[in-house]
């Protein structure tokens, strides 16, 4: 198979970037996406050209790790899947393609395709936790969960922070990842205490780190490697509205 | 070298206990004075990291991804063991320990073990309190199964994603610490030496991923939490990054290693496609709860499998295991997988096996197997392109979990002092094979609640000098890490470092892999320097130091393998016994099982370095079994 590339480089934060073309006839049908771009990476180490940078660790869809748009779309065409678990059969010869870093103001590029997601750590930094010191807990079937919170608690919880949902929203919101956290936390009884303080102090910090505002757009829940719902988007915003009521002083206090 | 083993005396439920009393404590208002570094931030780390800044110490987390939540121990999939006994099977903590201890071919610490199985019960309480949101059943408590090696159902899950779902509980922990000050957190940033001063461990050199920086970290008390070697095979079902830089490095300052030949095989990942192929996809063994493994009874049967009747099919393991079926032990699943591939009875590409859910499916339903299974199913389908519902899945083993480790006292520390390894970084608990759903069971006891307390022992104990970065040690370690780092680059060869790692992998996996044989290691042992001696000379690695590098940072790691792997197959070729991953084709019973020598081999190997070019010396920590009883496992 032959693939025409178009792929973003860009030295370092510093520099300006711009897309380089790269004729790559040596894809073969099983690689996955990352693979074809470690065949692609040998040889251009080989004409003594710096390899493409990307962010990658398991390569089997959970670390989070990779990421990056092809062709518009974060993660590439295949719904429910990172790159790293995209394969090859999904692409035709002959097929042109533009690789792009996640593009929003709260992730500077870093190198290529690589991109520093570090305010998703400072947005669970912020509150995204059940405050439960080690030796703290009663035994494990003294809390009781009903199953299908559980469920619906766990669903929220398969977010793998890769940051797809961010880049694929045209105001770069990072509503889906922080309602996904807020939902995991907020449906079990053990998060019960700090629920509404959770949910302000997340918010916030969202603001801070300069995402965008969500505006139902929905274009982060079509892209998410672990389907997670625009449902999560709803709850966060229940629990907010009714912490900035209930909990007034402390939505000011944070807000400074 | 002296192997303290610090082991307590008395009867062994109540070691744990005592060992805790008697340890010294560190005062409340004194734990601030004290600093100390984790590097690695995986389960192990993580929750040590969180548990060490919760008591008040200062701690510095060191992880080379991009976010703490990166660690590898997301990718576990199966479950965690506890001794719960919340099925009312039978389960205990004693069942737990003499599971282990059997599983683990009689060459674990009882001690360890037992300590393990009894801590089992806290780390679920304490995970679920942080809101891992573990399977339930519909009245609201916690479900189990059962899991590979075990006839008990202890085995806790969060769907096909435990160890995700553990890990983000210990990360949110972590960060929590973060974000009141008690943790700094440094990303992207790799550890390359160990800095040791009047023999105590000091601080660590580490190099900034993003801009090349070199920077010195000093403290009281240095943790290892930087998981397995299991890379050194360059194809396994470790992450990329996957490295054994830090506890090599921490090796060529003084920590002994101990049994570095035991490599654990996973019996169920997905087959290996082609020589582009980056890595191996594990699929969790818990498929073999409802999945039949078959292969043609037919040698070179190249009919698709739904054309082979039922009566030319041999299901190999419910044959010659019928009491543990398709559960046996991972180190018997995958010998006997490669056997019938030696027969010639393989599938696919020849190195497959068939792993089978039609029984399953018409039994429960395709809806109950998607909802125990649905994510590995789904997984499957994305990489092999076939619906393992329709069409049964291909599976060959894999390397997946390294026993061997830096060799650690009772109390995690490794024979530098102050310097501890933590989860899979040490060699403590698994003996010569792990059981399933044991590693998470293990690197959560390390950091949440042994970690914690022994540190404080040593910290409250020793006298530690104050040292700075004048300190002469400090100048050596620093420098080192910067020669090394221009020397790569100034190759400027002709190889990539990941050509060269291909070829020891393939190497490791022909003659230190599934099984091993003396002329195999040999071989080995020799080829093994020659390349090492061609890295140096040819590798090539473009860029600079100063810079995001990929390129370079992976260089260093595959240098280290490529050292590594000779301590791997010399290990191998002194333990002149098989026992559990280790197998000697030299040592089997007529009917191809294991074959250990307890006369000679009850022992604890750990290598300790003996400068560049020389031969390690070999240090035996004798094992002694007062409770389980050395006899040759049977899952007959």
């Amino acid at each position: 198979m032959k693939l025409t590339l178009h792929i973003w480089r860009q030295k370092n934060p510093n520099h300006v970037g711009r897309m380089v073309l790269y004729e790559h006839n040596k894809v073969n049908r099983h690689m996955s996406f990352l693979e074809m771009l470690d065949v692609l990476n040998e040889e251009l180490i080989a004409k003594g050209e710096d390899p493409i940078a990307f962010d990658h660790d398991c390569r089997e869809g959970i670390c989070g790790s990779c990421g990056f748009m092809i062709n518009g779309v974060a993660h590439g065409p295949q719904r429910g899947t990172t790159v790293c678990q995209l394969h090859m059969r999904h692409f035709k010869d002959g097929d042109v393609l533009y690789l792009e870093p996640w593009r929003a103001r709260a992730f500077p590029v870093v190198k290529d395709l690589v991109v520093d997601r570090s305010a998703f750590d400072r947005i669970i930094t912020s509150g995204g936790f059940i405050s439960v010191p080690t030796g703290n807990a009663p035994d494990g079937n003294a809390i009781p969960v009903p199953k299908r919170n559980a469920d619906l608690a766990m669903d929220a919880a398969t977010c793998i922070g890769c940051g797809a949902c961010v880049a694929a929203c045209p105001n770069a919101a990072a509503a889906l990842f922080t309602g996904a956290k807020i939902t995991h936390l907020g449906l079990l009884p053990q998060g019960q205490p700090e629920r509404y303080q959770r949910v302000l102090n997340l918010v916030v910090q969202v603001k801070q780190e300069l995402f965008g505002s969500c505006t139902n757009i929905g274009e982060c829940e079509a892209v998410c490697p672990k389907e997670i719902k625009l449902e999560v988007i709803a709850r966060m915003n229940r629990d907010y509205l009714r912490a900035s009521w209930t909990r007034r002083g402390d939505a000011l206090r944070n807000e400074e | 070298m002296e192997l303290k083993s610090r082991i307590p005396s008395g009867p062994i439920e109540q070691r744990w206990e005592r060992h805790r009393f008697e340890m010294k404590l560190v005062n409340p208002a004194n734990k601030r004075k004290y600093n100390i570094i984790v590097v690695g931030s995986g389960l192990a780390g993580a929750s040590a990291s969180a548990s060490l800044a919760e008591l008040g110490y200062n701690v510095k987390c060191f992880c080379f991804q991009d976010s703490p939540r990166r660690a590898h121990s997301i990718a576990a999939q199966g479950g965690i063991n506890a001794a719960k006994n919340y099925q009312n099977d039978g389960d205990s903590i004693y069942r737990l320990f003499y599971d282990t201890v059997k599983g683990g071919d009689f060459r674990a610490r009882e001690s360890n073990v037992y300590r393990l199985a009894q801590i089992s019960l806290n780390i679920i309480d304490q995970c679920v309190a942080q809101g891992v949101p573990f399977a339930r059943e519909y009245g609201g408590t916690l479900t189990n199964r059962s899991f590979g090696g075990a006839q008990v159902s202890r085995t806790f899950y969060a769907r096909g994603q435990t160890g995700q779902q553990l890990l983000l509980g210990a990360y949110q922990a972590l960060l929590r610490q973060v974000g009141a000050g008690n943790v700094k957190m440094f990303s992207r940033t790799e550890m390359l030496d160990l800095i040791v001063i009047d023999g105590k461990a000091r601080g660590i050199v580490t190099r900034n991923l993003i801009t090349g920086k070199i920077d010195l970290h000093l403290a009281d008390a240095v943790v290892l939490g930087t998981g397995g070697y299991g890379n050194v095979f360059y194809l396994s079902t470790n992450a990329k990054g996957s490295n054994c830089t830090a506890i090599w490095r921490a090796y060529k300052r003084g920590a002994a290693f101990g049994n570095p030949c035991f490599t654990q095989i996973h019996p169920t990942c997905i087959p290996v496609t082609g020589d582009y192929q980056s890595k191996l996809t594990l699929m969790s063994e818990s498929l073999r709860n409802d999945g039949r493994i078959w292969v043609p009874k037919k040698r070179g049967d190249t009919r698709p499998p739904h054309q082979i009747p039922e009566e030319e099919r041999d299901y190999y393991l419910e044959r010659k295991y019928p009491s543990f079926g398709n559960l046996v032990p991972r180190d018997v699943a995958s010998r006997n997988a490669k056997a019938v591939c030696d027969e010639g009875r393989g599938v696919g590409s020849e190195l497959g096996v068939y792993l089978d859910f039609a029984d399953a499916i018409r039994r429960w339903g395709k809806q109950s197997i998607r909802e125990r299974y649905g994510n590995l199913f789904d997984m499957y389908e994305r990489i092999a392109g076939e619906n393992p519902y329709e069409v049964p899945m291909r599976i060959y083993p894999a390397i997946h979990y390294t026993m061997g480790g830096l060799w650690v006292d009772y109390n995690l520390m490794t024979t530098i002092p102050g310097l501890y390894a933590i989860g899979e970084a040490n060699f403590s608990d698994h003996g010569a094979n792990r059981l399933g759903a044991s590693a998470l069971m293990q690197g959560l006891a390390d950091g949440y609640f042994i970690l914690p307390y022994t540190i404080g022992d040593y910290l409250a104990s020793t006298k530690l000098e104050t040292v700075d970065a004048s300190h002469s040690a400090v100048r050596d370690a620093e420098t080192g890490v910067a020669r090394q780092t221009n020397r790569l680059l100034e190759i400027r060869g002709k190889r990539t470092a990941a050509s060269f790692h291909r070829e020891l992998g393939r190497l490791l996996w022909d003659e230190c892999g599934m099984s091993r044989n003396k002329p195999g290691l040999k071989k080995a042992l020799q080829r093994i320097p020659e390349l090492r001696e061609e890295f140096w000379k040819n590798v090539n690695v473009l860029g600079s130091g100063e810079e995001l590098n990929q390129a370079l940072e992976n260089a260093g790691r595959v240098a280290d393998f490529l050292e590594f792997g000779g301590l791997m197959c010399l290990d191998a070729l002194h333990r002149n016994e098989s026992c559990g991953g280790h197998f000697r084709e030299e040592h089997q019973t007529p009917d191809g099982e294991a074959l250990r020598d307890d006369t000679h081999f009850s022992y604890v190997a750990a290598w300790e370095y003996a400068g560049p070019g020389k031969a390690p010396a070999l240090n035996k920590e004798p094992l002694i079994f007062e409770y389980v009883h050395p006899a040759q496992r049977s899952y007959k």
